[in-house]
């Protein structure tokens, strides 16, 4: 005898809102579906027209096998982790000891610094890229890590994000900290990192998964097959299957995305976190 | 027995002789280690963002050709020609027509599911994942994924069509399809992220207000919706639309992979062409005024988000 | 006698935890009744199930007589203030008084952004609710704020137009969720007198819940004391202070907090306490455990130690003024004794000095182990003291 208040349960609201989410959700999967039944199945399965999401007869281990080797796919994917790893070591060591600057530290300049951080964030990568490749150029690292790396390691967005965090850590805090005897940067490496490690973490997110998803720029960049990472390989792969194979070239593709999106499982809560962060960027 | 805290105070603020310079010293020392901390950022800031920008804007009035030894003063014939040049216009039509169809179906789309997921207890975190995965699946590969989608002949979209007696068209060779499906796979990206905004926004709305409505009369699900939901959703679903822009007008990936541009330039993007003409035919300057154009779009909309910010902190 | 509202055996659990244990309760048309408790006694759900917001598990809810079981919030005719006001920010304050009224006197079809307009009839009603909101809001003197957003107002002002949101449909029973929590102590006082005159005005019932015994004290008819999702005891205000049910009601209520002293019946008429032996009639035999209540004001100063009187050291001195608080350590007491003493007192009594109190033993209330209030047949009756008087 419960009265029709709104926090009395209905099946049949309960029943849209499944039927509804559990449609959406099946068109959301279907490209990640459609992808892994390609990377199991043999051509002649391929070119049959079916339906069934598995095989009748298992290629994966050809596929797999196909993708790992007559490709450079390993070697994409070390790639990527070289890059994205390099990136967000120097972003953390360029941008937290700033933000520790802008957060707690008075200084002339220091409005010139904010609004130099607010006009990067303001600016899109891509309109960078014309004058960071002559720069590039000009200082002959095209086609190298290097130039994979150098136009992201100073991050506005990490600055402004650090910096957000810092200040609202107390400051009596720093002052005591200095009573204590550290210096500056061990204040910001021993105290202002710790505490802030849930931003710092949200970050490190951001900036992979910005990195490992990343074509443009290294599309511009590199040119050699042993440098790209894993969405230029990717690209590259399609181009010389020409479309006709497309067991192995679903297999690397599958294993390509398959580190982020099994990650992500994993930890979702950050990555969604992590991620929204990016709105403001 | 009372300590006299007022007098205790005054003691300890008051100037010793030497406090000024002492002061001023230890102005000098933060202002050093603010120097030592901030300085590389500063530069790097000003050599990969600060400088390259003005780069930019000096190169967009050249004619200056990559590996060309002289370059000569152009004034605004690079815009003016780009202006004129009909693949620049077919390109900025096609992008703003993109941007027209994935924001408001990644936002509506994006707005349902979160107010699904949020009407009910259960299974909440799986339906948020997976709505969630393709905004972080690495959008190059699942271009590809996608192409096996709308193969013409062994896509499992036009097998469906095929046995439904429907027509099977050639989605991404097609000119008249070529478009709407890649906005289809945009939408596909980004109505994740969308979600996830909204459902923070959802979060947002106490409780009371609910509680409110219903004491007064407003307990319909669409009365709610319109008193309560919506309205409290309003600077959200504005910094969303403007976010999903945002990312719209930066579509590439999935041009550079499926289309280049084609069939006739039908799938053509600002970003394409920036890309084409500054990489492929290194014509530098023209790039440059490519880039400009793109530069102001998105500057504006990100002004703009940036006002629309500043007016949500004086919403409530 | 008619019932504004009647609660029969309300039970309610958020899960495994118990929330409310059987609540029942009458109050009459016309009263002001404040639900008064410590945060988490269950006192906002109590009223959240008045207003329909929260379905009991077990029992009834009446409102004018008709049972208001099956019914949703709006068709219960009460009106709810919130501790948080839980004003629509997108709403100008005529807006936000006018919604309460739109939604019930307007159909779903006459409430259409544009078609509403031009249907028959909406025009008319429209002109009505405007009157109503009019009036409402110049009984409340915020006519002029009528076209403002809740963010631009003030706390007091947006008290007064939550109030108003309410007061404008002319609900058979108002319900107040702490509406004063969140002003500071001067407009707290200052709502609380127009709170009290709101309700002399419109007659009808108000349930009120706060957490605050001074509200609740000068606001309420009576008080309805609720701890652990049980009332304590219903009363009026003084009886509440004065005459507590139970020891927890005297430990909540009075501040400070009534000294709570351990004692033991030596004999008939007798307990011995802190190291001195009262004359007191409990009504227990022998050897019985006994916890004796005294208030700050119910101590006299004594001259010296002796029978009756309670002797300890002087830990802490507090002068507000008017009164002299006197923190006083008795021998085998946890908690210092707190006594409130004439503020010309102040040659007396010394910091780490000794002080010798003389409960006024009329005033002494005495509780069972469990909690329990004991009322022995002669308690209230003085005993001769067979000591001589102070000089």
């Amino acid at each position: 005898m419960k009265p029709p208040g709104r926090r009395a349960f209905s099946w049949s609201g309960a029943a849209l809102r499944h039927t509804v989410l559990l449609a959406t959700s099946v068109l959301v999967l279907l490209p990640f579906v459609w992808m892994v039944s390609l990377s199991l199945k043999s051509p002649g399965e391929i070119f049959q027209a079916s339906f069934s999401v598995l095989p009748d007869q298992w290629h994966a281990l050809e596929n797999y096998t196909a993708a790992l080797t007559a490709q450079p796919l390993p070697r994409f994917m070390m790639n990527g982790v070289i890059v994205c790893g390099a990136i967000l070591i120097l972003q953390i060591l360029v941008c937290a000891p700033a933000a520790y600057a802008l957060a707690k530290l008075r200084f002339r300049g220091r409005e010139v610094l904010f609004a130099l951080v607010l006009v990067g964030l303001l600016i899109p990568h891509q309109v960078l890229a014309l004058p960071l490749f002559i720069l590039a150029y000009q200082i002959g690292i095209l086609d190298t890590y290097a130039a994979l790396i150098f136009p992201f390691i100073v991050s506005p967005f990490g600055i402004f994000l650090f910096r957000q965090f810092f200040k609202a850590i107390p400051d009596d805090l720093v002052h005591a900290a200095r009573l204590d005897g550290l210096s500056e940067a061990s204040i910001v490496w021993r105290v202002m990192v710790p505490i802030a490690w849930p931003a710092v973490v949200a970050f490190a997110i951001f900036s992979v998964v910005a990195h490992w998803n990343d074509l443009f720029w290294p599309l511009i960049a590199v040119r050699s097959e042993e440098l790209m990472p894993p969405p230029l390989g990717v690209m590259a792969f399609k181009n010389e299957e020409a479309g006709s194979d497309y067991g192995p070239l679903m297999a690397g593709a599958t294993l390509i995305v398959a580190p982020l999106v099994v990650a992500f499982l994993f930890a979702q809560r950050w990555f969604v976190d992590g991620l929204s962060l990016g709105a403001v960027k | 027995m009372a300590v006299d805290f007022a007098s205790w105070r005054r003691s300890e603020t008051a100037p010793c002789p030497s406090g000024g310079a002492q002061a001023r010293k230890q102005a000098l020392a933060e202002a050093l280690a603010a120097g030592l901390l901030a300085g590389p950022a500063v530069l790097l800031l000003l050599a990969l963002f600060l400088l390259p920008v003005l780069a930019v804007f000096v190169i967009a009035v050249t004619d200056w050709q990559f590996g060309a030894r002289s370059l000569s003063f152009v004034g605004l014939k690079n815009f003016a020609e780009l202006f004129a040049d009909p693949v620049f216009r077919r390109s900025l039509v096609n992008t703003v027509l993109y941007v027209c169809i994935v924001v408001p179906a990644t936002v509506g789309l994006g707005l349902l599911i979160a107010l699904l997921i949020e009407s009910g207890p259960r299974l909440r975190a799986f339906y948020r994942a997976i709505h969630f995965l393709p905004y972080m699946a690495t959008l190059a590969a699942m271009a590809i994924a996608w192409e096996a989608l709308l193969h013409p002949t062994i896509g499992i979209v036009n097998q469906t069509l095929a046995s439904l007696g429907l027509p099977t068209p050639n989605w991404l060779r097609d000119e008249n399809t070529v478009l709407p499906v890649l906005a289809v796979i945009g939408i596909w990206q980004g109505l994740g992220f969308a979600m996830v905004l909204f459902l923070a926004g959802l979060k947002a709305i106490p409780v009371d207000l609910y509680d409110a409505a219903e004491v007064d009369g407003a307990d319909a699900t669409l009365d709610r919706l319109r008193v309560v939901t919506l309205p409290m959703l309003g600077p959200v679903m504005m910094f969303v639309v403007i976010v999903t822009a945002l990312r719209a007008f930066e579509v590439f990936d999935t041009v550079k992979i499926l289309t280049q541009g084609g069939p006739a330039k039908a799938s053509e993007v600002l970003l394409h062409t920036l890309y084409v003409e500054s990489f492929e035919f290194l014509r530098t300057g023209y790039g440059a005024a490519v880039t400009v154009v793109f530069l102001f779009i998105v500057v504006a909309l990100t002004l703009l988000q940036a006002r629309i910010l500043d007016r949500r902190v004086h919403y409530s | 006698m008619t019932f504004g509202v009647v609660l029969r055996d309300i039970t309610k659990s958020f899960g495994p935890t118990p929330v409310l244990r059987g609540v029942s309760l009458d109050i009459a048309e016309g009263e002001f009744l404040t639900l008064l408790g410590p945060s988490g006694c269950g006192k906002s759900t109590l009223l959240r199930i008045v207003a329909g917001l929260e379905t009991q598990d077990v029992g009834t809810v009446s409102i004018g007589g008709r049972p208001v079981d099956a019914l949703r919030p709006k068709q219960r005719d009460v009106a709810m203030v919130f501790q948080s006001y839980a004003l629509y920010p997108h709403m100008t304050v005529g807006q936000n008084l006018a919604l309460p009224l739109r939604m019930r006197r307007l159909s779903k079809l006459q409430r259409l952004p544009l078609l509403g307009r031009v249907l028959p009839g909406t025009r008319a009603l429209a002109g009505t609710i405007a009157r109503d909101v009019a009036q409402t809001a110049a009984a409340l003197e915020i006519d002029h704020l009528l076209e403002r957003k809740p963010g631009q107002l003030s706390g007091g002002q947006r008290q007064r137009v939550a109030v108003g949101r309410a007061m404008v449909r002319q609900p058979e029973v108002f319900l107040m969720d702490e509406p004063l929590s969140n002003l500071d102590a001067k407009l707290r006082v200052a709502m609380r007198a127009e709170i009290k005159d709101l309700h002399r005005r419109l007659g009808v019932t108000f349930v009120y819940v706060t957490h605050d015994q001074a509200e609740a004290m000068t606001l309420s008819d009576r008080v309805a004391v609720m701890l652990e999702g049980e009332l304590l005891q219903v009363a009026r205000p003084r009886d509440i202070y004065a005459d507590p049910e139970d020891r927890r009601v005297a430990e909540f209520v009075g501040s400070p907090k009534i000294n709570l002293i351990e004692g033991r019946v030596r004999e008939a008429g007798a307990v011995d306490v802190a190291g001195t032996t009262f004359h007191l009639d409990t009504g227990l035999g022998r050897g019985k455990a006994v916890t004796l209540g005294l208030r700050p004001e119910a101590f006299g100063a004594a001259e010296r130690a002796g029978p009756g009187v309670i002797t300890g050291a002087v830990r802490l001195l507090e002068h507000l003024g008017s009164d002299l608080y006197a923190h006083v350590d008795v021998p085998g007491q946890q908690a210092p004794l707190i006594a409130r003493l004439p503020a010309e007192d102040d040659a007396g009594p010394a910091n780490g000095g000794t002080l010798h109190l003389r409960p006024r033993l009329d005033h002494v209330l005495l509780f069972a182990p469990d909690g329990r209030r004991l009322r022995p047949a002669q308690a209230r009756r003085i005993m001769p003291l067979p000591l001589r008087e102070p000089a």
